[in-house]
């Protein structure tokens, strides 16, 4: 299995690797997959209340390389973007950013689910 | 000979063996100016290739325990053990048309029983436990007024545990049922011997044995006779059972690994278990770490381990100065884990999550060291980064948890 310079990066060097508390009123918390699958991926985002901008992203991930290289690639380009374009954010972006071949394609699907699920349970703490 | 400038080292002995340099320096020359058909009984081209193939084929039976003349060469234990099933269910069909298998079997004898049951042959495939052995009441359950054939393999190819086939042998002897042994991994490991093991068909590897690749044999036993219906038509050689010209080069290279293996079994084993012993030492005092199969009743050269909480290609992709294999799906082409260890009763995480590392003739003690190494600090980096490895500090059970899977 030959992966792309990308998807080997970034599991050298994952970005945001780690945790916030997932009880603080200003994080998200997103945990999609499941362990007979192999791949489960939990992402946090940490919101500036006033603005509705990601400040701040974590991912921990166990997986594959391309899944972990999609989970930390979604936490750095999250951070400045406001809920909506975060959720926003498809699996096809990341899939060709990491050059993942068709069998990966999966892990960004995951990753975007990953993210989306961040948001949602954000908005959820928030919902008036 | 255990790394090249660029490549791994290379713990995959399962997969295939480097063909120890002897049996190369014994092909050469019947690749060269001993070129001749060992069919060609006219001229003496053709009977030196015969001579060198029956001398092969007795190196060959002298590993097993066998006569020369229950030696049938083919392409590989692939095609043996499609010879000895399709073969013997073929011709005994008379006499009934149930077989039984294991659900650990290799996918050579997994697919060819299937084939079976679509040409009308009902197949059983039985459960192991935990430890990968079968258990023989099971096996007695199992068997039928009309059952012709059991097929159960010597060493297992992804966990390295030994079945019991004396025993499985004297119930099949009892009850008139052949017996068809898949040794692919077990030449050169287990002492067999054929006078006294009672087996009737008995599928042989070259390439697991520091032999050539494509080129294999099937034992078939001439007392009491066993007769199996062609499958490889054209010539009728091999006393008709599998046409085909001899490669005489492949047969030789076959011939002088097993001859090797004959003189160096107990020295290899003894060197195995050392290494073997060593990787484990190595290991055995991290967290939430399992060796899949039987602890002792295994070949050395076998060690599959699942590290629970850390998925296995995320683990290869690591140690990326080491070549071994996973029993995570995704190495495999479908998004499956391995049937063999699911067959164990290990759960999906656990299947996800091993490493099979198999050693040879040339592995090292440094290569144990790199491994345990590189092993422990790629375990320790990805379950930092493993959401799973957290919940389990946490002290979370996670079979509790409903996963949100995709």
């Amino acid at each position: 299995m030959a992966y792309s310079e990308k998807v080997v990066d970034h599991y050298e060097n994952p970005r945001n690797v780690g945790s916030f508390d997932k009880g603080d009123e200003d994080v998200g918390t997103g945990m999609v997959g499941a362990p007979a699958c192999g791949d489960v991926m939990k992402l946090q985002i940490k919101v500036n209340p006033a603005t509705g901008i990601i400040e701040d992203a974590r991912f921990k991930t166990y997986g594959c390389g391309s899944a972990i290289a999609s989970s930390s690639l979604v936490t750095e380009w999250v951070k400045g973007k406001t809920l909506d374009e975060a959720a926003a954010l498809k699996n096809s972006e990341i899939a060709e950013e990491l050059a993942l071949p068709p069998v990966k394609i999966h892990c960004s699907i995951l990753a975007e689910d990953a993210i989306k699920a961040a948001v949602d349970d954000y908005k959820k703490k928030h919902a008036q | 000979m255990s790394s090249t400038p660029h490549f791994p080292i290379y713990m995959d002995y399962g997969a295939t063996t480097p063909v120890d340099p002897r049996v190369v320096d014994a092909m050469i020359p019947w690749l060269r100016e001993h070129f001749g058909n060992p069919a060609s009984r006219s001229h003496a081209w053709g009977w030196e290739a015969e001579e060198a193939v029956e001398k092969a084929r007795k190196d060959v039976a002298d590993l097993i325990g066998a006569d020369p003349r229950e030696i049938v060469w083919t392409s590989g234990a692939t095609e043996s053990n499609n010879l000895a099933l399709k073969g013997a269910a073929q011709f005994y069909k008379s006499r009934g048309k149930h077989l039984i298998t294991v659900k650990t079997e290799h996918k050579a004898v997994l697919d060819t029983m299937r084939e079976l049951e679509r040409q009308g042959f009902d197949v059983t495939y039985l459960d192991v436990q935990e430890d990968g052995l079968l258990n023989m009441d099971v096996l007695k359950a199992a068997i039928r007024p009309d059952t012709i054939l059991i097929s159960v393999m010597f060493v297992n190819n992804e966990i390295g545990v030994v079945q019991d086939i004396p025993a499985i042998g004297a119930l099949c002897r009892e009850k008139g049922i052949l017996l068809h042994v898949d040794a692919a991994q077990a030449t050169g490991k287990v002492k067999i011997d054929l006078n006294t093991l009672p087996v009737d068909l008995m599928s042989l590897a070259s390439h697991k044995t520091y032999g050539p690749k494509g080129i294999g044999a099937l034992y078939v036993r001439r007392k009491p006779r066993v007769r199996l219906e062609a499958q490889m038509h054209g010539g009728g050689h091999e006393r008709g059972m599998r046409s085909g010209t001899l490669p005489t080069h492949q047969c030789v290279g076959m011939g002088e690994a097993f001859r090797i293996a004959r003189l160096e079994m107990d020295q290899d084993n003894a060197k195995a278990a050392a290494l073997h012993k060593r990787l484990i030492d190595g290991l055995s005092d991290l967290e939430q770490v399992f060796l899949n199969g039987h602890a002792t009743q295994r070949v050395a050269q076998n060690i599959n381990m699942s590290f629970n909480f850390v998925e296995g290609e995320s683990l290869i992709m690591g140690i990326k100065g080491l070549a071994v294999s996973s029993g995570s799906a995704c190495t495999s082409a479908s998004l499956e884990p391995s049937y063999v260890l699911r067959a164990l009763g290990r759960s999906d995480e656990l299947a996800h999550s091993s490493l099979r590392m198999t050693i040879g003739r040339w592995t090292t003690e440094e290569d144990i060291d790199f491994a345990v190494k590189t092993i422990r600090e790629n375990v320790a980096k990805l379950r930092e980064l493993s959401p799973l490895w957290e919940m389990y500090k946490d002290g979370i059970d996670l079979s509790t948890i409903q996963w949100a899977a995709h």
